[in-house]
């Protein structure tokens, strides 16, 4: 729940201060299966893996590039790029799926004109669906930016999302 | 304080109990992650504060604890001993609560539970259905467990059962007493424990070396029973994991918990220190000679790393690739040395095997699956929450007497369990005992408890197509069958579900499914066509609609469904017209509303829309 | 080592404990597909085409990576066998590009030879087929990931043999393909350039390119011969084509190398009919070279080295010899210079 609270980029420290990375990767030394405990705390740290974060660890703690991109690649918990400003979580859960979490990520794509693991151009949103936030009950569930929203529908969902693409917009409840 | 002896073990349960029993009353909310996201947090807050205020925190004691498992009904305060139960509470009445059930012992109507069925207040808690058939061995403690306070786990006796085991028990007296509770795996396959162990007590290790792994990645979409018993009790899972290591002689454990479980994984971490520094866990435990550690590993959002060799690479700092078995872990795992690896609930029952006797476990439940079983109870089911029911209880009990049947006046289709490896189970079978070998044979399996229910708008192709999704995009990619294989059943389904299907798409599934049960790798994708096998075989009337009428009967699919508005029901408000992305809907105000089929790209958006239920797809 | 008894399509066999099913079944005479399968590779039991059915096992068992053991009863050849590696195939197929006409390695490509095998020609499973760009990003290697198979051979002879790790696989899943951190070029990798995962890509997705073109496997002669560029002695098959050498291999596990070569055993033969190569013996007459018999030639050395020992003694003479000689060449070597020359100035070159 507390994770991600807060989206603005100056939550991460910038790419070209590696003193953190310095850091962990002495917290670790010694330690070569430890790497994705690392990649959890680069990405908490600069929130996403970089190229050259991910170059410099291969560099520090001798692991090879190729394998640092594998990991990165095959884990979905790791992003390549940066994110936007508001994170939005559809969840994909079965529960929420048969409650049409499937209606809510196509609203989702039709309004921020972008799909499932991808950003804004502009930055201001990355879109992504995840599995069962442990929230069934709620079903079906959106987390912007680490606030749950259940019991969504698409036009809930519309109105949600007009909170944040419309600068200003309160996105008064009409219900 | 450190434990030197069970004596000392003993003495210190003792105290706390005596601590305990000062306090005349005890009021109990959840703060699993399901009701934070209710802010059952400002509750307890609120609860503290009230306590405060009333002068009553002597009298009472507080506990902000894990899941009570009805977790539909968050925030949830639980007072004992009245045993009065209430739900949905809302911050700011909390002092009122306080004040009514404990200073004027009587109780708040409104927060009160409502039994969906019979439209009644239920005053105690043991009253409520959604408990009443339930036995909670395992989850019915959480509500007397701060997670992070190892002395309300001690004041249960935590830690006899292991101080029992190493100081009255050899090894292999252990594993008997497993043996004789009969128990099972919890985390899939139902693999008798007992013969895990000994297989991995017997397997030589090169260095003598070898490793136990508790298995808490909990992949499965839409279940979370693991997540709630390492949140809400971790004690037991590293008590569980203790006596497991002493009886393969195991020196060093490891819990592989997702990332997704921030709540649960920092318990745990909380847990193990206060463990270590009570010499629970670590060197010569309680003075016994005993050695042993537990580490914790994080995983990085992989469905297949709950398969053992793929968790065992993932472990290693690898891509999660399973690799062929055998030979397994059992005799060659992590780091390759022998590996035992057991899901967190069948951890978290072998302490409750020792302290209750395992003739008396194996009481509980049917011939060949006993004890209790977790599930995670959701989907279109009225009572939503976790469950934990005696093996051999029939699935009509728990969808019906414990779920509460299903919302809204709906038929109840099918349930789903196993995840996404199991079956879709269709109303013939609900009288079918909920146990590992009935279960497999109508298709589906126990799995890890998931148990989603599905009523008349849930299209069953919709179902399987959205498993073979899943289960495509979790696919490693590594062996052909399911890096391929799953990605052209999805293809074809994708295609049936668009109104494009044939009747050689069906033939074609089904050669499919069996070669890629037959020549997978893992597990995964050893089991990836159960859901369409499982709907294919109850449900092939509807994959026929898909594909002769094109027609989706459960009105889901968008391409075989048209948005309509009864002009009977509709009063004009036009507030469907405002929402429509595309602009299809017309109409005067006051004057019933009509949807232009042409520009409809059936998004459903207007439907929840209308407070009349005007709209229909068909 | 153990050996234990095991059946094999109804034949009784006994092999070392420590065999795989499919070290048995060739030992046997038995022939089982395989295609992620290499012998210089810990076994992988990717691509499937290797299963058996094992009495008593729930599904097909992978005969390359499943360890015999006593009283297994295996059948290679039953018809869910033959249906499931079937259906293998063609789903790999369902995802490759219809290009054996121009393939480098059609002829030797072990996907090809399966889908003859099976009669496998258009596959019943079409859908969505990866598209990636060819890549040619230096003069000897180029990657053509639409005709990969994701075996891993590549990704694994480079980490397990060569130690260096260019590769790893990439994403998951249907899009799950071997490749370099962030798309890079070999040239921007560790890369050695020796060609071992070419040598054992199984198909057309990595080729040689200074071997493309130039003749496939059914055109060209292998003349067995041993690497000239080190003392190691690796086993070379030079491709020889109308009196050419058009490219180079080396046996699997044979001799030395065990068919692994480094760049220059596998690519270092450009010399060979190269115009600036010296193909006769050459003396300076009056500054000039002049082009003479090897008669001549022998005659002046000798000539030259006489009258050198004549004047100053043996020891005013050195010997220095070469790394890409073979042993047997080298021991003649220091032959002539202590027992006919009779000075102990033996050298190596890789000294100097
Ligand atoms: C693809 C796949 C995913 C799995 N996911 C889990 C999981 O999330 N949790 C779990 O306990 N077991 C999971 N399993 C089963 C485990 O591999 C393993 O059988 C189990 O943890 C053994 O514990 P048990 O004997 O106590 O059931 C999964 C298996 C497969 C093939
Ligand atoms: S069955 Fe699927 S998940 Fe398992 S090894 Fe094969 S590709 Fe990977
Ligand atoms: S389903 Fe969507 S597109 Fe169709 S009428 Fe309703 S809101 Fe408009
Ligand atoms: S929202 Fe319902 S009642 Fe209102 S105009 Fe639309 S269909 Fe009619
Ligand atoms: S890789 Fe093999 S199958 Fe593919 S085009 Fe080349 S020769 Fe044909
Ligand atoms: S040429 Fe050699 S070093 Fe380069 S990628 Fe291939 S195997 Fe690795
Ligand atoms: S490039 Fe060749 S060796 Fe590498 S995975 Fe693909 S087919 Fe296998
Ligand atoms: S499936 Fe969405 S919260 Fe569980
Ligand atoms: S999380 Fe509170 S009852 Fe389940
Ligand atoms: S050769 Fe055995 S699985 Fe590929």
């Amino acid at each position: 729940m507390e994770a991600e609270n807060c989206h603005c980029m100056q939550r991460f420290v910038p790419v070209d201060d590696l003193r953190p990375l310095e850091e962990i990767v002495n917290k670790y030394r010694g330690d070569k299966s430890a790497v994705i405990s690392i990649f959890h705390e680069l990405h908490e740290t600069y929130g996403y893996l970089d190229e050259k974060i991910m170059e410099e660890l291969a560099r520090r703690a001798g692991y090879q590039l190729s394998q640092l991109y594998g990991l990165a690649t095959f884990y979905t918990q790791f992003r390549l790029e940066p994110v936007g400003e508001h994170i939005i979580k559809i969840c994909h859960g079965t529960a929420c799926h048969v409650r049409n979490a499937q209606g809510l990520i196509d609203e989702a794509e039709r309004t921020l004109g972008i799909r499932p693991g991808q950003t804004s151009p502009d930055r201001k949103f990355t879109l992504e669906t995840v599995n069962c936030v442990g929230t069934c009950a709620l079903a079906p569930v959106v987390v912007v930016d680490g606030k749950y929203h259940g019991r969504m529908t698409p036009s809930k969902m519309q109105k949600l999302l007009k909170q944040y693409t419309e600068k200003g917009g309160t996105g008064e409840d009409e219900d | 304080m450190r434990i030197d002896s069970p004596a000392a073990l003993e003495r210190y349960c003792e105290e706390v109990k005596e601590k305990k029993a000062k306090y005349p009353y005890r009021v109990s909310v959840c703060g699993g992650t399901g009701c934070q996201a209710f802010n059952c947090l400002e509750v307890y807050e609120a609860l503290v504060e009230s306590i405060k205020e009333n002068d009553l925190e002597e009298e009472v004691e507080l506990k902000l604890t894990g899941c009570h498992g009805f977790c539909e009904m968050g925030p949830l305060m639980y007072f004992q001993p009245m045993g009065t139960f209430y739900a949905k509470v809302d911050p700011k009445d909390v002092n009122d609560i306080v004040v009514a059930t404990i200073l004027q012992e009587g109780e708040v109507e409104k927060y009160l539970y409502r039994d969906p069925v019979s439209g009644e207040k239920i005053h105690h808690r043991e009253e409520i259905p959604f408990y009443k058939k339930q036995v909670r061995l395992l989850l019915g403690i959480n509500h007397l467990i701060r997670p992070q306070v190892i002395d309300d786990y001690l004041a249960l006796d935590g830690y006899k059962a292991l101080a029992k085991v190493l100081f009255e028990m050899t090894p292999e007296e252990v594993i008997e007493a497993v043996e004789r509770a009969g128990l099972r795996g919890r985390g899939g396959a139902g693999f008798p424990t007992a013969r895990k162990w000994r297989i991995c007590r017997e397997a030589p290790s090169p260095d003598g070396i070898k490793y136990i792994i508790c298995n808490a990645d909990e992949g499965d979409p839409g279940a979370y029973m693991d997540r709630s018993l390492l949140e809400g009790n971790p004690h037991a899972v590293i008590e569980g994991m203790a006596i497991g290591a002493y009886a393969i002689g195991a020196c060093e454990g490891y819990v592989y918990v997702r990332h997704e479980y921030p709540l649960a994984l920092r318990n745990l971490l909380v847990a193990l220190d206060q463990a270590r520094e009570m010499n629970l866990l670590g060197k010569d435990i309680m003075g016994s000679g005993f050695d042993f550690d537990i580490k914790v590993a994080v995983g990085g959002g992989a469905f297949v790393c709950g398969e053992e060799t793929a968790l065992i690479a993932s472990i290693e700092g690898k891509r999660g690739m399973p690799r062929p078995r055998p030979p397994y872990p059992a005799v060659k795992g992590l780091w390759g040395r022998p590996t035992n690896i057991n899901n967190v609930e069948t951890w978290e029952n072998v302490p409750l095997i020792i302290r209750m006797g395992p003739e008396k476990f194996a009481e509980i439940g049917t011939e060949n699956s006993k004890g209790t079983k977790i599930f995670s109870l959701v989907g279109k089911i009225n009572n939503t929450g976790l469950v934990e029911v005696p093996m051999g209880i029939t699935l009509r009990e728990i969808i019906y007497d414990i779920g509460g049947g299903i919302p809204g006046n709906k038929a109840f289709k099918a349930v789903q369990t196993g995840g996404p490896s199991g079956g879709c189970i269709p109303a013939e079978h609900l009288d079918i005992q909920v146990d590992f070998e009935s279960l497999q044979g109508i298709g589906s399996m126990m799995g890890s408890g998931g148990m989603i229910v599905m009523d008349e708008n849930t299209c069953m192709v919709d179902i399987a197509k959205y498993f073979m999704k899943f289960l495509c995009e979790e696919s490693c990619g590594k062996c052909v069958p399911c890096r391929v294989g799953t990605k052209r059943m999805l293809e074809i389904l994708t295609k049936i579900c668009d109104g494009e299907g044939t009747p050689e798409d069906l033939e074609a599934l089904e050669v499919l499914a069996a070669d890629i049960k037959a020549a997978s790798l893992c597990a995964l994708g050893g089991t990836a066509p159960n859901p369409v096998l499982t709907t294919l075989r109850y449900f092939r009337h509807e994959y026929e609609e898909h594909i002769y009428n094109k027609k989706c009967p459960a009105g889901v699919c968008p391409a075989l469904i048209t948005i309509k508005i009864d002009p009977e029901k509709c009063n004009g408000c036009g507030a469907c017209a405002k929402v429509c992305p595309v602009n299809a809907i017309s109409g005067e105000k006051k004057q019933p509303h009509v949807v232009d089929p042409e520009l409809c790209i059936r998004c459903k958006v207007c439907m929840d829309r209308c407070r009349q239920e005007a709209i229909y797809a068909e | 080592m153990k050996s234990v008894s095991i059946t094999i399509d109804g034949k009784a066999v006994e092999v070392p404990a420590d065999y795989t099913i499919l070290q048995a079944a060739r030992e046997a005479g038995i022939s089982i597909p395989t295609l992620c399968h290499d012998e210089r590779l810990e076994p992988f039991g990717a691509c499937r085409v290797c299963v058996v059915k094992v009495e008593g096992a729930r599904a097909l068992l992978p005969a390359c990576a499943t360890p015999v053991s006593e009283g297994m009863r295996i059948w290679t050849d039953l018809e869910e066998v033959r249906r499931a590696r079937r259906t293998v195939i063609e789903l790999l197929l369902s995802d490759h590009p219809n290009d054996c006409m121009v393939c480098e390695r059609s002829g030797s490509c072990e996907l090809q030879d399966l889908a003859y095998e099976y009669g496998v020609r258009e596959p019943r499973f079409q859908g969505e087929r990866h598209t990636y760009e060819v890549l040619d990003d230096n003069p000897l290697i180029e990657r053509d990931y639409n005709k990969c198979i994701v075996c891993g051979r590549c990704v694994r002879i480079c980490r397990e043999v060569q130690g260096v790790g260019v590769y790893d696989f990439i994403n998951r899943g249907f899009d799950a393909i071997p490749g370099t951190p962030y798309g890079r070029s070999l040239p921007e990798t560790p890369c050695e350039f020796c060609g071992q995962c070419v040598s054992t890509c199984p198909t057309g997705a990595l080729v040689s390119i200074p071997y493309k073109g130039k003749g496939r496997a059914w055109q060209v002669t292998k003349v067995r011969t041993t690497c000239p560029y080190c003392g190691c002695g690796c086993q070379v098959d030079l491709h020889v084509r109308d009196g050419k050498v058009v490219g180079a291999s080396s046996p699997v596990m044979v001799g030395p190398g065990q068919g692994n070569l480094c760049v220059k055993g596998r690519y270092g033969y450009e010399f060979i009919h190269h115009p600036d190569r010296l193909t006769r013996p050459m003396v300076r007459k009056g500054g000039e070279l002049v082009e003479v018999s090897w008669d001549e030639a022998l005659d002046e050395v000798a000539g030259r080295l006489k009258e050198i020992m004549e004047e100053n003694g043996p020891d005013s003479v050195a010997f220095l010899c070469s790394a890409r000689c073979t042993n047997e060449e080298n021991y003649l070597l220091q032959k002539l210079a202590r027992a006919v020359v009779g000075t102990n100035n033996v050298d190596h070159c890789a000294r100097l």
